[in-house]
């Protein structure tokens, strides 16, 4: 090899050699310059064309907004006693980026903190939707036993923590579970009818009574932080931040000691009362029995128990103070007493004789008296005191079907009466067009004769037939019922005034009229032959009342009814209406019990239970 | 006495070197500051880890304590070992792929006493073991010759792309080709190599290429395709780049590596955090003083004593280039992602010393140049 090379070395011409290697050095020197002036085009190309551009995309990077969530405005009734308050709680969260093998960690910190299967599942579908780096909650409302132990086992769970946070609570628990409503998770359901810009930090959202009607008012606005993120999406400090606004307090027209004694009259019995006070239309007290535990519905009911609530024959969820539809039956009396006056059918001393049998002219059907063989000459008072049908028999005939629905119409029923809940069904006044609609048949006379005594089509909700009674009470003034005395926006805030209750509509009728009424729903209740003197008896104050005594209607189904059924039948829902002081009413009550035996005997004490502890403060034991 | 006497020669040798250094100090003083600036940008890039910095600055102490070394031999003695160090480095790579350890790929040797990566060597060794053929044969280099070269490269490369590691294979490879390319290889002959070149890409990405390193090509041919996965490397270096605009953020202003959004910001992707801090303004400044080194490394060959001294130097000057070249373009998405580090300023491995060695033969090459010419 050395040999060959040396061989070689006398062809090589050292200075040739030397002038080529300078040319390629110079070609090889001016090629390097030309790329290094491609790559500073380049970097020219993205530092000056782009630079807003990437510049954009680097504070992108960067500067995350996040939501702060407001916390949700308090619950109170009239006299400051909270119904809804927020609370300090904990709840497990995990980021999975963190964790790394989920079902394995998830499996451990079983043993450490009870993991339903609830749970899981709404892990599971969380973590579908949210980043790795998120952060996904698992459990809410850990014991302060389980946050314990979860403290001394926490090291080896890295990515698993304990979170404290606002959650909903209900101090006072069932006794406001319909009126007041419960917050719930949101779900797709929800999204569809709320802003989400709104939510972006929030996770609950009212789903019944009040916390679903004012969740604009109690929601409050986000607030955003701006933080400055890493690439794991982890904030490492905040640039800035807009605070969230606390939602508005609301203090309810509810009066808690009056509702707790309403649930406590009713003594476990299925049914529903109102209480209003007719001058202004607050209402004071709004019960539906059975009930539940609102707080189980917070941070997310069990199957098992949301199953025991649906299933459950008695519907504890169902409000049955604004959606149960009942046949009003005798409560209607008095205000087709008082359509007599109004069209000039009848004068209060008019008599009407009962014989217990009532006919139309040249029919075979017989209507009749609960009284066998009747309750004599009868005047507006007696038939009111003693409930006699055939007096309103031949009212609502002698008024006829067209000029009867009006006149009860002017008192609400037939229309959601506009209380700030929502879903208020509109009830049925009996009329020829309306059964039409429904059933495309003509009306029949017979139909005419037992809407006089509240039967039939007639189909009216506690808070309509309470409405009505209350706009009696305030002889023609109706007054919208409503549930918001007032909000604030703080603690400190001074009361916001919610626009004042104006007299929504007027019926007229003469004082005389509105005291012949009152003075026979009086006798109701204080008169020898009053039909709740049991009821009024003892009363140091005077009340006007009226019982009734009907068959559960049916909003939904064949409504073809039997016209002679008969009052006897097994399934009863006892009602009764009364306002008291009678001479100045404060507060109108209607109360509903659902398969009780008689409105005077189930209802009538539950009604006068309410008007104590109104009236007096005072709270009885539950009715016999 | 003994005393005495060392002093006296200390002095005089410190005397004779102050009056005619070996050392080319136009060159020494842009390394100098391309080192320094290294640093700084790393202080930044690493969150202020002092630690880091001290480390790269001993890394960067002992490479140049090297080129000082390397500075005083002359390069007869180079070529002189040239075929033993080259034996020496293929016996390192065959022992690295055997032993060799390191995350992925086998890069590293452990000797207990130092851990390095043998293909460092290579990359010098490949140069002068091709400068070391050609030197002593008549230029252009013929047909066999070529083949030859051909040989010698391709041995090493393969087992460093074997390893698998195909920024230094590419930078191992460009190192003799350059030196092919100086020898006076005809324009025509590259240009038909070049062809043959290209025309072996496709079945070389079908065979050869590791499934790694094709997504790195797809991804450089669109990274917005996975901008989360693959892409995201190539989309947070360009923000980067592109964020700092004409004058950067300022030192320590780079929000993409503070906030981890860069990947790699203190090795491969530390020109990112530069340009991001420095902007238009740091990136000509900086790559001016790689095309002066490169120029000068050019000028030193093209003054050198003999033909292996001109090749050697000059394909080191050239192959400085490619690091510049690749790294630049990786950072800016002009090219795909190799890893190839920004000489002198990334930080971490051996490349640092195995370039200023590189350098010091050079400085060898500069004080034994032909004079008077």
């Amino acid at each position: 090899m050395i040999g060959l090379g040396h061989g070689r070395r006398a062809v090589k011409d050292a200075g040739q050699e030397s002038n080529l290697f300078r040319v390629r050095a110079a070609e090889g020197f001016l090629i390097i310059a030309l790329c290094l002036a491609v790559l500073i085009g380049r970097y020219f190309w993205l530092q000056v064309l782009r630079h807003d551009e990437f510049s954009g995309r680097a504070d992108e990077n960067r500067v995350k907004l996040r939501p702060l969530p407001p916390s949700r405005g308090l619950i109170y009734d009239r006299n400051g006693v909270l119904l809804a308050e927020n609370i300090l709680d904990y709840r497990l969260e995990l980021v999975p980026e963190q964790v790394g093998d989920v079902d394995a960690t998830l499996a451990r910190l079983g043993r450490v903190i009870a993991i339903s299967a609830d749970d899981r599942e709404q892990f599971e579908t969380l973590r579908k939707v949210k980043r790795r780096f998120h952060n996904i909650p698992l459990r809410y409302a850990l014991e302060e036993s389980e946050v314990a132990r979860f403290a001394l086992e926490r090291h080896r769970f890295p990515g698993v923590e304990v979170v404290p946070y606002l959650t909903r609570y209900y101090p006072q628990g069932a006794d406001f579970a319909h009126v007041v409503g419960y917050v719930s998770r949101i779900d797709s359901e929800d999204r569809e009818r709320m802003e989400d810009a709104r939510y972006s930090a929030t996770t609950h959202i009212g789903k019944t009574g009040i916390e679903r009607y004012y969740e604009d008012q109690l929601l409050g606005d986000v607030g955003y932080e701006r933080v400055e993120t890493n690439a794991e999406g982890r904030a490492l400090r905040v640039l800035g931040r807009v605070p969230s606004k606390p939602g508005r307090h609301l203090r309810l027209s509810l009066d808690a000691n009056l509702q707790r004694a309403t649930v406590a009259a009713f003594a476990g019995r299925a049914g529903a009362a109102v209480a209003i006070d007719p001058r202004n239309g607050e209402v004071l007290a709004m019960v539906s029995q059975p009930a539940f535990d609102p707080n189980l519905f917070v941070n997310g009911i069990s199957r098992q128990a949301y199953a025991g609530l649906v299933d459950g024959v008695q519907r504890p969820l169902y409000n049955r103070a604004v959606l149960g539809g009942y046949e009003p039956g005798s409560t209607i009396k008095p205000f087709i007493g008082l359509m007599g006056l109004r069209l000039g059918l009848r004068t209060p001393t008019d008599t009407v004789w009962s014989s217990g049998e009532f006919r139309l002219p040249g029919q075979q059907a017989v209507w009749r008296d609960w009284k066998k063989g009747g309750h004599g000459r009868v005047d507006l008072r007696t038939a009111l005191a003693q409930s006699v049908n055939t007096y309103f028999y031949g009212l609502a005939v002698d008024a006829g079907i067209d000029r009867l629905e009006p006149e009860m119409r002017a008192f609400g029923f037939g229309a959601p009466t506009g209380i700030d809940l929502t879903g208020e069904p509109s009830g049925v006044v009996p009329s020829r067009s309306w059964k039409q609609q429904r059933f495309g048949k003509s009306w029949y006379p017979g139909e005419t004769v037992i809407a006089g005594i509240g039967q039939g089509y007639w189909v009216v909700t506690p808070v309509q037939l309470a409405h009505a009674l209350a706009t009696l009470a305030a002889r023609g003034e109706a007054r919208r019922p409503h549930l918001l005395l007032s909000l604030q926006a703080g603690i400190d805030a001074p009361p916001e005034a919610v626009p004042a209750q104006v007299v929504q509509a007027r019926v007229d009728a003469p004082d005389a009229a509105w005291d012949a009424v009152r003075e026979g729903m009086e006798a109701v209740m204080h008169a020898p032959d009053g039909t709740a003197r049991g009821a009024g008896v003892d009363a140091p104050y005077r009340i006007a009342g009226k019982s009734g005594t009907a068959q559960r209607a049916r909003r939904r189904g064949n409504q073809e009814y039997n016209e002679r059924t008969t009052p006897e039948h097994l399934r009863h829902q006892a009602l009764f209406v009364a306002f008291a002081p009678a001479r100045d009413p404060t507060i109108a009550v209607a109360v509903v019990v659902e398969h009780g035996s008689s409105g005077s005997k189930a209802a009538a004490p539950v009604a006068r239970a309410i008007l104590d502890a109104h009236l007096l403060g005072t709270q009885r034991g539950p009715a016999p | 006495m003994i005393d005495f006497d060392l002093m006296s020669r200390i002095e005089r040798g410190l005397a004779r070197w102050l009056k005619r250094p070996r050392l080319d100090l136009p060159l020494l003083c842009a390394l100098l500051l391309v080192a320094a600036t290294g640093l700084v940008v790393l202080y930044s890039a690493s969150a202020e880890a002092p630690a880091q910095v001290l480390n790269q600055g001993l890394r960067l102490g002992l490479g140049f304590g090297v080129l000082l070394v390397f500075a005083r031999i002359p390069p007869t003695v180079f070529r002189t070992w040239t075929p033993w160090f080259y034996v020496f480095t293929l016996v390192l790579l065959v022992a690295v792929l055997l032993f060799g350890e390191g995350r992925g790929a086998h890069r590293w040797l452990d000797l207990k006493l130092v851990r390095f990566q043998p293909s460092e060597f290579a990359k010098l060794a490949l140069p002068m073991m091709v400068a070391w053929y050609l030197h002593d044969r008549p230029l252009q280099p013929s047909w066999r010759d070529l083949a030859a070269c051909a040989l010698i490269l391709a041995v090493p490369a393969a087992l460093i792309v074997k390893q698998p590691d195909l920024g230094t294979a590419l930078l191992v490879g460009a190192s003799g080709a350059f030196v092919i390319f100086l020898a006076g290889m005809s324009w025509r002959r590259i240009l038909l190599l070049g062809g043959l070149g290209l025309a072996a890409l496709p079945p070389w990405w079908q065979f050869v290429m590791h499934e790694y390193q094709r997504n790195r090509v797809r991804m450089f041919l669109n990274p917005e395709a996975d901008p989360l996965g693959n892409g995201w490397n190539i989309i947070q270096s360009q923000i980067a780049v592109g964020s700092g605009g004409v004058f950067g953020k300022g030192w320590m202003g780079s929000t993409q590596a503070r906030l981890d959004f860069l990947p790699e910001h203190t090795t491969d992707f530390i020109f990112a955090v530069f340009s991001e801090e420095f902007g238009l303004v740091g990136v000509a400044a900086i790559v001016l003083v790689y095309l002066f080194v490169i120029g000068r490394g050019l000028w030193i060959a093209a003054n050198a004593r003999d033909t292996y001294s001109r090749l050697l130097a000059g394909s080191l000057s050239m192959t400085f280039f490619v690091y510049v070249m690749v790294n630049g373009g990786m950072i800016a998405g002009l090219m795909p992602v190799v890893g190839v580090p920004m000489p002198l300023i990334s930080y971490g491995g051996t490349s640092a010393v195995s370039l200023l060695a590189g350098f010091g033969i050079l400085m060898s090459i500069h004080a034994h140049r032909l004079r008077g010419r």
